[in-house]
């Protein structure tokens, strides 16, 4: 995945911008859904916008689409203002949530429907039409209507219907929200491999961070309308900007305050992530029973807390420890070696981590 | 599936569904049956009084008389004429209620085209006929332009029915145009489509089953009216008012006569099937 990405990004570094908002904002009534957001997407970028539901990034998206209006601010698509365009005069396709294929035409003509708009000769649109089929591994499935397809499948015709004409910028609205997890993932390799081989730029919406860091060369985290942090998943993982981007991105431990002073022993507020918490036995601290790499001696703080609850959750197990002064932790072991008969609820623990490793984020 | 049903709920289910089966097979289908039996009797032309003899002599007139073809034919065309006109005129304004009216102007609209099915059939009728007469308002309306009012006849009678059966044809089609989710058109518009092409090629093929389903109401309503031809039609003549005018006379012929609209609706019910539009009634 890792690999993926950097080719991806230095595959594109003479870049040029795709999509630019420049201090766009959206009213619907007296609510604010996108408040002056600033965003540049890249040529040949896989964009995602993740934040929970409400948070307005659907509606950034129908504002690159043309389906909404913003109440100020300016759209670009490939350097052009784009603001007052409406949506068929946009290089931009959609690929809905829910699909929203015409039931009435048969995949075929659903895949060919940019281009017989166009005008495309009726020979080159099949072809077309078929080789968009063949991209989404759906060949054979031409004659059939949408509603004679599974709910993967349509996903498919909708992602070749949207890339037929091979639009500067696909937009994707939760395209994986009504699929089964299995699918999902299978999709999100899929999507990933179909924008790395297509160039095309790719801005998706979602509130799965997962899908997020899996597939994006670049994340913006969304929140009431606003856009929180820009970057790179690794650095939007590493680094949150905020406490709501470490809340969100990933689990976290955020502490505040006096919990923060006692915890971290400095006053702020500090994201830990939980598989950053090494586990040792207090009793025996070389012993470090429940560590797999060696600690390194300074720079690190060690906290001694009692374990509360156990999950098991297949690759990693998850702790739930209880501090001396109420406080909580969540820490995660990757399950390199089966878990000591020491680690039992009730157990005595000590914790300890990389000093660094307690992030301080803006509250 | 559910299950097959307990031997006591299977009784109260017959009690339930008898009387109206025995309704609508005695009263209903058995009235048609005695209709089309009464075609194959004769009349004695001296006291009008039906002769149970067996006989095929009313299809045969029926068939062989040009003025009876002529005025099916007239009747025919005038059905399909009010349902042409219907279906142009229900396209738009559905359009409005469902899609440009505002959510709140919704209800309004709706209960506008409802409200004319309260007024009776014969005022409707009548109001018709003021307004198409002499010094009517349609009259006076194309004056200025120099134009004359249709007066009665044949054209009064398609504007009248296509009056009258238009909110037959508005509720489905708007119906329809309400399902329609708006994420049709947007995909339409997003993948270049302009306002025309998505009416085309989205919404139209959408609400097709919907004007299907209304044509039948406007079709078939048509096809049997008979008091409206009485009231502005002057004198033209069509099917359902020689089979009113034929029942006190020869109700054998009326009843031949009268094989004709069912004939008709029957062929045009199995065409609209064909065509998957009984689904959305």
């Amino acid at each position: 995945m890792a690999e993926t990405e950097t080719r991806t990004r230095t595959g594109t570094t003479a870049t040029r911008t795709a999509v630019r908002l420049e201090a766009v904002t959206k009213d619907f009534g007296t609510v604010r859904a996108v408040d002056a957001v600033d965003l540049t997407v890249h040529e040949g970028e896989f964009f995602s916008l993740l934040g929970p539901s409400g948070s307005g990034k659907t509606t950034l998206l129908r504002l690159v689409a043309g389906f909404e209006q913003p109440t100020a601010g300016r759209i670009e698509l490939a350097g052009q203002d784009v603001t007052a365009t409406p949506p068929n005069r946009r290089d931009a396709h959609t690929v809905f949530q829910d699909y929203a294929l015409f039931p009435h035409m048969t995949v075929e003509q659903n895949v060919a429907y940019a281009l017989t708009v166009r005008g495309v000769r009726k020979a080159e649109r099949l072809a077309r039409a078929r080789e968009a089929l063949t991209t989404v591994r759906l060949d054979g499935f031409a004659a059939r209507r949408p509603a004679e397809l599974s709910g993967g499948q349509r996903q498919r015709v909708a992602l070749a219907r949207a890339l037929v004409d091979r639009p500067a910028v696909l937009l994707l609205d939760e395209p994986l929200g009504a699929l089964d997890l299995a699918l999902r993932q299978e999709m999100q390799t899929e999507l990933k491999e179909l924008q790395r081989t297509t160039g095309i730029t790719f801005l998706l919406v979602t509130h799965d961070q997962d899908e997020a860091l899996t597939m994006s060369d670049r994340i913006a985290v969304v929140r009431d309308g606003r856009i929180e942090q820009t970057g790179p998943p690794v650095e939007v993982y590493e680094r949150p900007a905020t406490a709501f981007v470490a809340g969100f991105v990933g689990t976290t431990n955020l502490l505040r305050g006096e919990a923060a002073v006692r915890v971290v022993g400095r006053p702020g507020t500090y994201s830990i992530r939980p598989e950053r918490i090494l586990l040792t036995d207090p009793a025996e601290p070389s012993a470090v029973p429940l560590v797999e790499p060696e600690p390194p001696a300074d720079g690190r703080r060690t906290v001694t807390g009692r374990i509360t609850d156990i999950v098991h959750a297949g690759a990693h197990t998850r702790f739930t420890i209880a501090l001396p002064h109420g406080d909580r932790l969540t820490v995660l072991r990757q399950n390199l070696t089966g878990l000591p008969e020491s680690a039992r609820p009730g157990c005595e623990i000590g914790l300890s981590w990389d000093e660094k490793d307690a992030f301080p984020v803006p509250s | 599936m559910p299950a097959a049903p307990a031997p006591g709920s299977r009784l109260r289910l017959t009690a339930l569904l008898a009387p109206p089966l025995l309704w609508l097979t005695l009263a209903y289908l058995g009235s048609l049956a005695i209709l089309l039996l009464s075609a194959f009797w004769a009349t004695d032309s001296f006291t009008s009084d039906v002769v149970h003899t067996w006989n095929t002599d009313n299809f045969h007139e029926l068939l062989t008389t040009p003025v009876y073809r002529t005025i099916a034919l007239r009747t025919l065309s005038i059905a399909v004429a009010v349902t042409v006109i219907d279906a142009l005129l229900a396209l738009p304004m559905a359009f409005c209620m469902a899609r440009v009216a505002g959510r709140r102007w919704r209800r309004p609209l709706l209960v506008a085209v409802l409200t004319p099915l309260w007024a009776g059939y014969l005022v409707k009728a009548y109001a018709w006929r003021v307004m198409l007469g002499e010094d009517g308002v349609v009259g006076a309306a194309l004056a200025p332009f120099g134009l004359h009012g249709p007066g009665y006849g044949t054209t009064a009678v398609v504007i009248v029915l296509a009056y009258l059966w238009l909110p037959y044809m508005i509720l489905p089609v708007y119906a329809a145009l309400e399902r329609l989710p708006e994420r049709m058109l947007e995909a339409s518009a997003d993948l270049g489509a302009g306002a025309w092409r998505t009416l085309r090629s989205v919404v139209l093929p959408a609400v097709r089953p919907a004007v299907l389903a209304g044509s039948v109401f406007t079709f078939s309503l048509s096809l049997g009216d008979y008091l409206t031809v009485q009231i502005v039609g002057g004198k033209t003549q069509l099917l359902g008012n020689v089979i009113a005018s034929q029942v006190t006379l020869d109700l054998p012929m009326a009843a031949a006569l009268s094989a004709v609209p069912v004939v008709l609706i029957v062929c045009y019910l199995a065409a609209v099937r064909r065509a998957g539009a009984l689904d959305s009634l």
